[in-house]
């Protein structure tokens, strides 16, 4: 049958190339990475993206590495396909900042070739 | 087992081969011999005597207290020529005359009882059952209570395209039911409550008429498009004698299949012109492959072209590890093709069409404009009204209302004719971007799997590598959906046989998940498969009593629960419409997720006879955890690791 995963596959990219590129982008307000933590399960997010903001047939991957502040808030407030959008009257600025905190505090993942379970 | 009814086996095996005409088993020819006819086919329930015999005075010296010819054995023999390795039931009065016949007269082989707990699980194991072994099998309920609890499952088998076997259990002649409960578990048309998603069903009134509908179900049902099919038994023709004059007239039809429907010769030289001269051909499969066969003519097929492969997943039609096998890119190709072919889609608009979930519900085409659509499906040939699983109406170019296995080698055929020098060398070069964009989609899996890879609660991909290493090399079965684990088996695991996956339920009723695997493990048993399932949490609640099943009849099973504590599709949903209405962003839990308490899988298991561990939360945990089940497994047990995991 046809899974989400499909509909995702040509989605993610749209949402990528709506960042601006080269601009000046804004900084983000400040966030602290453990509240963003706590937001990011009760705000929902993690029920898409993953506890780890990882990613998967439900959500686009958002960290580590997630895109700059003023793509991902811009995301968030008007998603372009299948994420349900996150007003400001609902999810303030200060606490997507915070969830923005979280996300940037994800350690980069091992390189899979030092993972044994993940050898070809 | 008796002497006769060995004797029985090798007399009908012998009628099922040459199809003589007048067979008459032994439970027929003693009947022959037998006391005075009653009315055909009703046994000793005369139709238009005032006083039926079973309202004579009780010490009546001739009121007959016995027989050893009841009609239940005759359904017997037609069953048995029927090749039904199993029956699988949730035991039921109305349906007592054959299940004695079946176990006592039949000697519980060919078929053999299985015990079920809930008839939805009896239904979901036939479904799942005949995915492995491409036969069906058996289902015995009450044509009231016992179809009502089978409903959700029997539409997921019809959505799914899979034949299953049903008979029900029913009481036709009002004078003749015992007060009370039988009264309530009887039915003038029983069928009516699933006959809009079963392909056929008859309500058979003699046992001739018995013999020709349960041999037609079983042609039916296989014939694709393969759905369900239903015959209700009436309880005086399990129970009752065998009239003497019916006996005379008794014999076991012969089966013949019908030969799956090939597509017309004139659309299959389209196709294959089309294909041949697309740039960018792309080769989408579903529900293709409902035989070995099928994985191994689209391989030949993908490979005459050199076209990529999308692998839906409704049955197990191409190896993963193909370097044709591109279902991680699957749109980007579907955006950048010149012809697709369909292969027995369920949406075909689904696929090269967006959808948006939004207050405001748009859709928008994927393809190019000029792109050629080419589907071939047997589905075309059966559709019904009311149960609306046949999806948007798809536009297509060349529509073949044809099975697409039975397809396969004529347009491979025409592929081949059609190749010229040219056309190799451009499939060769083609070859070569494919096999390059097949090694990145590996590679960016293994990388994806790697970021959370210790988190707790564990990953999917954790869960998904942990269980690989440990039976990669044996001869394993993915017997379960998968769906929910963001299809990390399909991305990480090495799939090339056709048992290695069994599609999903068809119509996403929830509850298919424990069952299908008992019934996919009971089919891979005999082969001494290692049957391994990934366990949805919301449906092992549904009939957990399966899993009693599974210990009952010593089904090999390991099953590793995906433990996320939730319905976590309607988290999502709620969550949805939470943000659209602006309000309670944080509520989306209440209603839809399964803490507080939370279930102790492990113990459920164990108390319904199950080596059960968990629940498992540390990643490092997993591995060993997952060894232990293991080694019950291996010694032909069935085996549980709850383990708590992201949602998806
Ligand atoms: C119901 C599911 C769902 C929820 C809840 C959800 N998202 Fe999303 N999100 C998605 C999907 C699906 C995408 C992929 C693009 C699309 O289809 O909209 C996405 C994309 C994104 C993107 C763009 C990523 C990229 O690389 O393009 C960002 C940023 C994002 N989500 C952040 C969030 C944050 C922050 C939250 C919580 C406040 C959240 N999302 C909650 C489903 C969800």
């Amino acid at each position: 049958m046809l899974i989400a995963a499909l509909v995702l596959a040509g989605t993610v990219a749209g949402a990528q190339t709506q960042a601006p590129a080269g601009q000046a982008a804004p900084a983000a307000p400040p966030g602290n990475a453990e509240t963003g933590k706590k937001l990011f399960v009760a705000n929902g997010c993690y029920q898409c993206h993953g506890y780890e903001g990882q990613g998967g047939s439900a959500g686009a991957r958002l960290a580590p590495r997630p895109l700059p502040w003023a793509a991902l808030s811009r995301y968030v407030r008007r998603p372009a396909n299948q994420m349900p959008p996150y007003t400001e009257k609902v999810l303030p600025d200060a606490d997507l900042a915070h969830i923005y905190a979280y996300l940037q505090s994800r350690p980069a993942a091992a390189a899979p070739a030092s993972i044994p379970l993940l050898q070809p | 087992m008796s002497k006769r009814s060995v004797d029985r086996r090798n007399f009908l095996k012998g009628a099922a081969v040459t199809g003589a005409a007048a067979l008459v088993p032994d439970a027929v020819a003693s009947a022959a011999q037998g006391p005075a006819p009653a009315a055909a086919g009703q046994g000793q329930r005369p139709a238009a005597a005032p006083t039926s015999a079973r309202e004579i005075d009780p010490r009546g010296e001739a009121e007959p207290l016995t027989t050893d010819r009841p009609g239940g054995d005759f359904m017997v023999d037609v069953l048995k020529s029927l090749n039904l390795e199993y029956v699988a039931s949730n035991p039921g009065s109305s349906f007592r005359g054959i299940h004695e016949s079946i176990i006592n007269y039949g000697g519980n082989t060919m078929p053999e009882f299985i015990t079920c707990c809930h008839e939805e699980s009896s239904i979901a194991m036939a479904h799942a059952y005949f995915k492995v072994e491409g036969k069906p099998m058996a289902v015995l309920c009450h044509g009231t209570v016992g179809l009502q609890h089978a409903a959700m499952a029997i539409y997921n088998a019809y959505c799914d395209r899979v034949p299953v076997y049903i008979m029900a259990g029913n009481s036709l002649d009002a004078t003749m039911r015992r007060p009370g409960v039988e009264w309530a578990h009887s039915v003038q048309d029983a069928a009516a409550i699933v006959r809009d998603f079963t392909k056929w069903d008859d309500n058979p009134v003699s046992l001739p008429h018995f013999a020709e509908s349960a041999v037609r179900a079983y042609k039916i049902a296989m014939t694709p498009p393969m759905m369900p099919t239903l015959i209700v038994l009436d309880g005086g023709l399990q129970e009752d004698p065998i009239p003497s004059e019916v006996a005379a007239r008794l014999r076991v039809p012969k089966l013949t299949l019908a030969t799956p429907p090939q597509g017309d010769s004139g659309a299959v030289a389209e196709a294959a012109r089309l294909l041949v001269n697309a740039q960018n051909p792309v080769i989408v499969a579903d529900r293709l492959a409902r035989t070995p066969a099928g994985m191994a003519r689209l391989v030949e097929l993908a490979e005459a072209l050199q076209a990529p492969v999308i692998d839906q997943h409704g049955r197990m039609n191409f190896p993963s590890k193909h370097p044709l096998n591109l279902s991680e890119s699957a749109g980007q190709l579907i955006a950048n093709a010149d012809v697709i072919l369909g292969l027995e889609l369920t949406d075909f608009w689904g696929t090269v069409n967006g959808f948006r979930d939004s207050l405001v519900r748009t859709s928008r085409s994927r393809i190019r404009p000029n792109t050629k659509l080419i589907s071939i499906t047997a589905v075309d040939l059966y559709t019904k009204s009311n149960f609306q699983d046949f999806q948007r109406y798809p536009e297509v170019d060349v529509a073949m209302a044809a099975d697409a296995e039975a397809t396969l080698p004529a347009i491979t055929e025409a592929v081949k004719k059609l190749t010229t020098a040219d056309r190799r060398t451009a499939f060769a070069e083609r070859r070569t971007r494919l096999e390059q964009m097949h090694a990145r989609a590996r590679d960016a899996a293994r990388a994806e799997a790697a970021i959370a890879w210790d988190a707790s609660p564990i990953s999917t991909a954790r869960l998904a590598a942990e269980l690989w290493a440990q039976i990669k090399t044996d001869d394993w079965s993915l017997v379960s959906e998968s769906g929910n684990t963001s299809g990390w088996a399909f991305r990480l695991w090495d799939f090339e046989k056709s048992y290695q996956h069994l599609g999903d339920s068809g119509g996403a009723g929830v509850g298919y998940g424990a069952p299908a695997a008992v019934g996919g493990a009971l089919a891979n048993k005999k082969h001494g498969r290692l049957s391994v399932n990934i366990q949805g949490d919301g449906d092992f609640l549904y009939a957990p009593g399966v899993w009693w099943t599974a210990a009952h009849h010593q089904i090999p099973l390991l099953t590793v629960v995906h433990n996320n504590r939730a319905y976590h599709q309607e988290v999502m949903h709620i969550q949805r419409m939470a943000n659209r209405h602006q309000r309670g962003i944080t509520r989306a839990a209440i209603g839809t997720t399964i803490t507080d308490p939370n279930v102790d899988f492990a113990k459920v298991a164990q108390g319904l006879g199950l080596y059960a561990e968990g629940p498992v939360s540390n990643p490092n945990d997993l591995g060993p955890a997952l060894r232990r089940a293991l080694a019950v497994v291996r010694k032909g047990q069935p085996a549980l690791v709850d383990v708590v995991t992201q949602p998806r």
